[in-house]
Formats: C-alpha cells, sequence, structure tokens
C-alpha cells in the first residue's frame, strides 16, 4: 500500500492533532505547575498509584494527604499552606525518573517524598540530589538509597535493623536456639535480612541449621523445605514477600512443620493470611517485624488511628503512618529551619532529634537514616497482633553506619 | 560525482544538525520534554530495528528487550570496569565538561561502547537465531521469549552487574556509569538505522527478506536462501538493539534487570504492530506516540482533579480503538516519502511483493 494524501488526511492527521493537543496542554499546565509561589509550601509526592505495586502508592499517599490536612487545618508552618503535588510512577523505574525530572525543574518545588520500592528510590535520588531538592523516602529501607547523596533522607528504619530485630525477638523473648532461613534470593530486601538475622542470631548464641533459598513467583517450595526439615528448626526465618509466604506456610505445614515462621514488613498485607489458607490456618502464630502497630496502646497512635478512620473508613497500614510521619517531619524541619528554603530545610532534615513520629521517636543519623524501634507482630486469626517493641541498640547503629 | 557528492552532503549535513540540536536542545526544552525526546530516540531504535525481523522478515521475535539488556549491561559494565584501563580520562562520577568539550570528551567512550555491545548482542543474536530460524513457524517466539527471560534471570544472578539491587557503577571504587549519551549519539543512530533499514527495503537483498514474508516456500523456489535471509535479519536487529542497550546505560542513572521483562519486549512489539508491519515510518512514529503517550495524559489529565488515575487506562484504550479503526497499523506497510507531499505528474507502480 503506498500513502496517499487522502490516507494522510484520514488516518495520521487525527492522531497527530491529539498528540499535538495533548502535548499543548501538557506544556500550559507544566509552565502553571509552579504557579502557587508566595503563600504555599509546594512539595512533590511520586508515587506508585497505579501498576504492579499500587497499593503502596496508595497507602502511603492517604497518609501523607492526612498529614497535609492536619497541618494545613493548624495554620500551615510559617503561615504558609502546604500543598502536595502527587505523580504516578505506574510502578516503573523509568518514570519515577521522568516525574522527578519534572519536580526538579520547578523552582517552587520545596521538597520532594517517595518512593516506597527502594528500586525506584535509588533511581529517582540522583536527579533530585542534582538540583539539591531535599528528598524524604517514607519507607524505602534499602541501604544504598540514602548513599547517593546529602539531601537524600528516610524516616524508615534500614533494611538489616529488621534483621536484629527478629534475631533478638527470637532469641530473648521466644528463647530459641535452632533456626532455618528461607531467603528470596532474587530479592535486595530479603537478602539483606537474612543475612543480617544469620549474623545477629550467631553473635546471641542461635545455630542457623539451615539457610535456603527460593524465588519470587516460584509456587512449589517442597524440596527447599524437605531439605530444612530434617535438621529440626525451631522456627522458619522467611523474609520475603507476602506473595510466596503464604504457600510456604502451607507447605510446610502439609510437610508436617509445625514451627512459627517469622519474617519482616514484606509481610505485611490483608493478603497474607488467605493466601496462608485463611485465618487460623499455616501462618496462625507466626511473627513479623514491623515499622508500627495500630494496636500500639501509646496515645500517638491512637489518635492517629482514629482521625485516620474517620477520614478514609480503614485503618492505616504501616505504609500510611510512614507517609504520615514522613510528611510531619517535613514540616517539623521547615519549623526548625525557619524558612522553606531547600539548603536550609536540609540542615535542618539532618539535624532532626527524636522526633516524635506515630512509628516512634525518629533521630535522623550521620548517613541520614532513622534511627528508632522497630514493632514485632503475630498473627492470629485475621489480625496482626502486637507483641513488642524492640529498641534500636547501639550494634543496629554501627550496622547502619557499615 | 554526482550521487556521492550528494551522500556526503547528507551526511555532513546531518552530523552538523544533530550536533547543534545535541548543544541547543539541552539548554532550551523543557527537561521533562527533553528526557521524552532522549527516551523516544531510544525506542525508535528498538522499533525500527525490531521491524527488520517481525515487519520485512514475518518472523515473530518477543525477546528484543533482552538483546537491549545485552547491551546496556554489557556497555556499563564495560565502562565502569574499564574506566581504569581505557577511559581514565573520563570523569568517575557526575556529568561530562559542558559543551563541545564534553562531546570530544565522550565521543570515543560511547563508540567504543556501541559498538561493542552492539558486536555482543549481534554474537548472541547469531547463536539464537540460527538454530531457530531453521525451522518455520512459531518457535522462534518461544525462542526468543526463553532467551529475553534468561538474559534477565543472568543478570539479576550476576552480582558485579548489581544483580536485582540494579547497577549504577562500581560503587565501592567510586566509578559510576558515566553519562555518556547525549541528543547527537541517539538521533546519530535513529537515522542510521532508518537509512539502513531504508536502503534494504528497496535492495536486492531486502526483497529477499520480504519473499521470505510473504511466501516461505514460494521464496525458496525463487532462489532466496530464506534461512540466511532470515538470520542477517535477526543478527542486524539484535545489533541495533544491543546499541540501543548501550545508549539507554549511558543515559540512565540506574540500570534495573525489571526495565528489561518480557513486557518491555511487548511494548516494542506494540510499536511495530501499531505503526504497521514493515513500514519504517510507523515504527518511528508508533515508538514516539507509545513514548510520549503517558506523558501527555499525565499532563492533559492531570489538570484535571482525579482524571489522574484514569492516565493508564485511557492509554490502554487510545490502542484498542486504534487497532480497531486501523487494525493494519497506522502506516499499514507504507511509507511516507517524498511524493507524499509532492505529487508528481505520474505515480511509480506500486512494486509487486508489497502489494497489501
Amino acid at each position: 500500500m503506498r500513502v496517499t494524501r487522502a490516507f494522510l488526511l484520514r488516518g495520521v492527521l487525527p492522531v497527530a492533532a491529539l498528540a499535538a493537543a495533548g502535548a499543548l496542554a501538557g506544556c500550559r499546565q507544566g509552565g502553571g505547575g509552579g504557579g502557587g509561589g508566595g503563600n504555599e509550601i509546594l512539595v512533590g509526592h511520586f508515587a506508585s498509584m497505579t501498576g504492579d505495586t499500587s497499593t503502596f502508592g496508595t497507602e502511603t499517599d492517604r497518609g501523607i494527604r492526612l498529614a497535609m490536612e492536619e497541618l494545613n487545618a493548624a495554620g500551615g508552618v510559617l503561615g504558609k499552606q502546604f500543598r502536595v503535588q502527587t505523580q504516578d510512577d505506574a510502578s516503573k523505574v523509568e518514570e519515577a525518573v521522568t516525574v522527578v525530572t519534572g519536580f526538579a525543574n520547578n523552582p517552587d518545588m520545596v521538597a520532594v517524598l517517595g518512593e516506597v520500592a527502594s528500586s525506584r528510590s535509588k533511581a529517582a535520588a540522583p536527579v533530585l540530589q542534582a538540583a539539591q531538592i531535599p528528598m524524604v523516602s517514607p519507607s524505602s529501607t534499602n541501604p544504598d538509597v540514602t548513599k547517593v547523596g546529602d539531601y537524600i533522607f528516610r524516616v524508615c528504619f534500614i533494611d538489616p535493623f529488621q534483621g536484629y530485630v527478629m534475631a533478638k525477638f527470637a532469641r530473648e523473648q521466644l528463647k530459641m536456639d535452632r533456626v532455618a532461613i528461607l531467603r528470596d534470593q532474587k530479592n535486595d530486601y530479603s537478602v539483606g535480612l537474612a543475612n543480617v538475622f544469620n549474623d545477629e542470631f550467631k553473635k546471641m548464641g542461635g545455630t542457623i541449621v539451615a539457610d535456603v533459598s527460593y524465588k519470587e513467583g516460584d509456587s512449589d517450595f517442597r524440596s527447599q523445605l524437605a531439605q530444612v526439615k530434617p535438621q529440626r528448626p525451631q522456627a522458619l526465618y522467611v523474609p520475603g514477600y507476602y506473595g510466596e509466604v503464604g504457600t510456604i506456610a502451607r507447605q510446610a505445614r502439609e510437610l508436617g512443620m509445625n514451627v512459627p515462621l517469622m519474617g519482616g514488613d514484606g509481610w505485611d498485607s490483608p493478603q497474607l493470611v488467605a493466601g496462608a489458607g485463611g485465618p487460623g490456618k499455616a501462618l496462625e502464630g507466626a511473627y513479623f517485624s514491623n515499622h508500627y502497630s495500630k494496636d500500639d496502646k501509646s496515645e500517638r497512635v491512637q489518635t492517629f488511628v482514629k482521625t485516620f478512620r474517620a477520614k478514609y473508613g480503614s485503618d492505616p497500614s504501616a505504609l500510611a503512618a510512614m507517609g504520615y510521619d514522613a510528611m510531619k517531619l517535613l514540616a517539623d524541619a521547615i519549623t526548625r529551619a525557619g524558612s522553606p528554603d531547600r539548603k536550609a530545610l536540609r540542615d535542618a532534615l539532618a539535624t532532626t532529634q527524636n522526633f516524635k513520629g506515630v512509628t516512634g521517636d525518629i533521630t535522623i543519623d550521620a548517613q541520614r537514616n532513622a534511627t528508632k524501634p522497630a514493632v514485632v507482630l503475630q498473627i492470629q486469626g485475621n489480625q496482626f497482633v502486637y507483641r513488642a517493641t524492640v529498641q534500636p541498640p547501639d550494634a543496629a547503629k554501627s550496622a547502619s553506619a557499615k | 560525482m554526482a550521487p556521492l557528492l550528494r551522500r556526503a552532503l547528507f551526511i555532513g549535513g546531518t552530523v552538523v544538525v544533530l550536533l547543534v540540536l545535541s548543544l541547543v536542545l539541552p539548554q532550551t526544552l523543557d527537561p521533562v520534554v527533553f528526557r521524552i525526546v532522549m527516551l523516544s530516540g531510544i525506542a525508535i531504535i528498538m522499533a525500527v530495528s525490531l521491524n527488520l525481523i517481525n515487519g520485512f522478515t514475518g518472523q515473530f521475535s518477543i525477546g528484543h528487550a533482552g538483546f537491549q539488556a545485552l547491551g546496556a549491561y554489557g556497555a556499563a559494565a564495560l565502562t565502569v570496569y574499564g574506566h581504569n584501563a581505557l577511559f581514565g580520562y573520563l570523569p568517575k562520577a557526575g556529568p561530562l565538561q559542558p559543551g563541545l568539550a564534553g562531546f570530544f570528551q565522550g565521543a570515543p567512550a560511547i563508540l567504543i561502547a556501541m559498538l561493542a555491545s552492539g558486536l555482543l548482542a549481534a554474537a548472541v543474536g547469531y547463536l539464537v537465531g540460527l538454530p531457530s530460524l531453521r525451522l518455520r513457524g512459531d518457535y522462534l517466539a518461544i525462542v526468543t521469549l526463553g532467551f529475553g527471560e534468561i538474559i534477565r534471570v543472568v543478570i539479576e544472578n550476576t552480582d558485579v552487574v548489581g544483580g536485582p539491587r540494579g547497577f549504577s557503577g562500581n560503587v565501592e571504587a567510586g566509578v559510576l556509569t558515566p553519562r555518556l549519551t547525549s541528543f547527537f549519539w541517539v538521533y546519530l543512530v535513529v537515522v542510521l538505522v532508518v537509512v539502513v533499514s531504508r536502503n534494504l527495503r528497496f535492495s536486492v537483498q531486502g526483497l529477499g527478506f520480504l519473499a521470505v514474508r510473504e511466501d516461505e516456500i514460494a521464496a525458496q523456489a525463487m532462489g532466496v536462501d530464506t534461512t540466511r535471509t532470515k538470520v542477517i535479519a535477526f543478527v542486524l536487529g539484535a545489533f541495533f538493539a544491543g546499541v540501543a542497550g548501550a545508549l539507554y546505560a549511558h543515559y540512565e542513572f540506574t540500570l534495573s534487570p525489571t526495565s528489561f521483562g518480557f513486557v518491555r519486549s511487548f511494548d516494542f512489539v506494540t510499536m511495530v504492530v501499531l505503526g504497521g508491519l514493515g513500514s519504517i515510518t510507523g515504527s518511528v512514529l508508533a515508538a514516539v506516540l507509545l513514548t510520549a503517550l503517558p506523558e501527555v495524559l499525565r499532563s492533559s489529565l492531570g489538570s484535571v482533579q482525579g482524571l489522574d488515575q484514569y492516565r493508564l487506562v485511557t492509554y490502554a484504550l487510545l490502542l484498542i480503538i486504534l487497532m480497531i479503526v486501523r487494525p493494519q497499523g497506522i502506516f499499514g506497510r507504507g511509507e511516507l516519502r517524498r511524493d507524499t507531499f509532492f505529487r508528481r505528474g505520474k505515480r511509480p507502480p506500486a512494486t509487486p511483493l508489497t502489494g497489501a
């Protein structure tokens, strides 16, 4: 077929016109995007509102928006109101970089919040570092993220700390001697937790009887479990994501292993228990470390849970709590800085001491990571019941400095 | 002498125009728009090179992102780990010198990286293609699908390139992947891949490609070495995908294995099919369209509160509508040519093999 003029008019032109119209609309919006200026403090939030990990972004955004509304209702900071601009990155690394490139180009952008997934935070951080805009990640726990530069912060603890928390809990509270590790070898998060758990548990006098691996997306773990079973572990440490954990628990029970499972914050999902065959089944009595528990009796947490429930009609997840803390900590730092100037804000963020967040008292250390406590939850029926709070020791600090 | 002169003028003109644009555009364009321009360029290279295989030769390769991954990781590993031996004159981290100085500073390194990763991808393409292209039918699809996944899994388990963490350089030694990719290099390769495709399309060699697509048995009966033809198309496609990978690696801050999954491969297949299987113009247009559309929709829908979340739904909807309206792709098998705009007295007869 040859391309004729008529075809061009009928076929290609409408497409081109559509694209041009869109681009034009884009330019207009891009140009006027930062027009707020003067009376407001503009904060960017890049998040996975859609795509593979859409719950990460939507939950975090809820927490951030609740914090923003509270701050604005209380008169804002330095007499200015906050405006949070949330942009979706579709759970893609490439789009996350595109979004923060837009943020970095906006002269009114005071600070940027995001992301949850460490891979996307890590890819976006160099753009903001280069533009010297402070970035606060609510819950990227991979140690590499804040190593990008001195404008990159986080309000969560880093991966290795959770390994320490579980090792301490298993050894001191559960009095365990023999634990087996089942790690997701492709997953950096899982490997980080497993390595530190391995080291710390041994240091505390325990024995790791087996250390086997699986891959995210696997659905049959029987051969690994059969390998572990003869070693008679008292618990299985499975620091993976919730998708596989349920299946692992079910298959462990099928093989007659009735020991509890233990894990990290990757378990925190409403789908976790359903994946293990439902409440009271394979995951009953399992433990995992997390950033916060809505059952924590402290007044801070209970007030937060109440207001969150009133606004959204559901209980806040840990991600929502972290988003809330990130926004509140940012506001606190702007107050201390005395102006929404990026450099002053960076310095104020770096010297944060004992900020009273709903996920614990947060101190930002020299590596721009948060030093804060973790909680251990136990699965009972459909509920994640609060069991203990584990404080960061000096040992965990030196681990984070590594 | 006239054709030779014309060719020299074309090459010289292209280089000068690209160089000027390369110096001017980053300063004048909005950074987000410039990023889209760069990503579009890389997507064009991928789509046009895949069009050689899927469009011209009628094979069905769905592992093109695998070749890109091979090129990207190969090139990044070369410039990072070969920094001391080969590229000591590059900064260990941070941008190159501004302006023309930076261009000449980065030129040898990016040329070597592109060539090396292209050859690597082509060599692997040959190994993958030779056995599977001897067969007819869907074998290639299955083999390339498997190949793409193998590449991804191998990368995820290779610690020197960061494994699942992604690769941004040798962090311990302080050598980050240099930011070598500029507008000039991306669009030089775009011009190259388009010219190579166009020349192939209208050459005797290229007629062999089309013959294989139309009817393999008939082509064989007419004396076309079908396996050889298919392997040439496949290796050529893989070469350019490798080069695109090198450009991508030196543009992005961090390479992540998840960026090269088979979903990404399907993005490129979508570009080729949407543009019209076999149409170079179509592949170029569709590559730009599909790369820019999510961002265009972000800014146009984003201006209305609450509509932003329907961005990807709209994206998919537009694709569906387009495929219903034009099932043969935007351009079908046609091309945009000079006489599309300037109609002359008599039209040349359509080439018999391409009549749709």
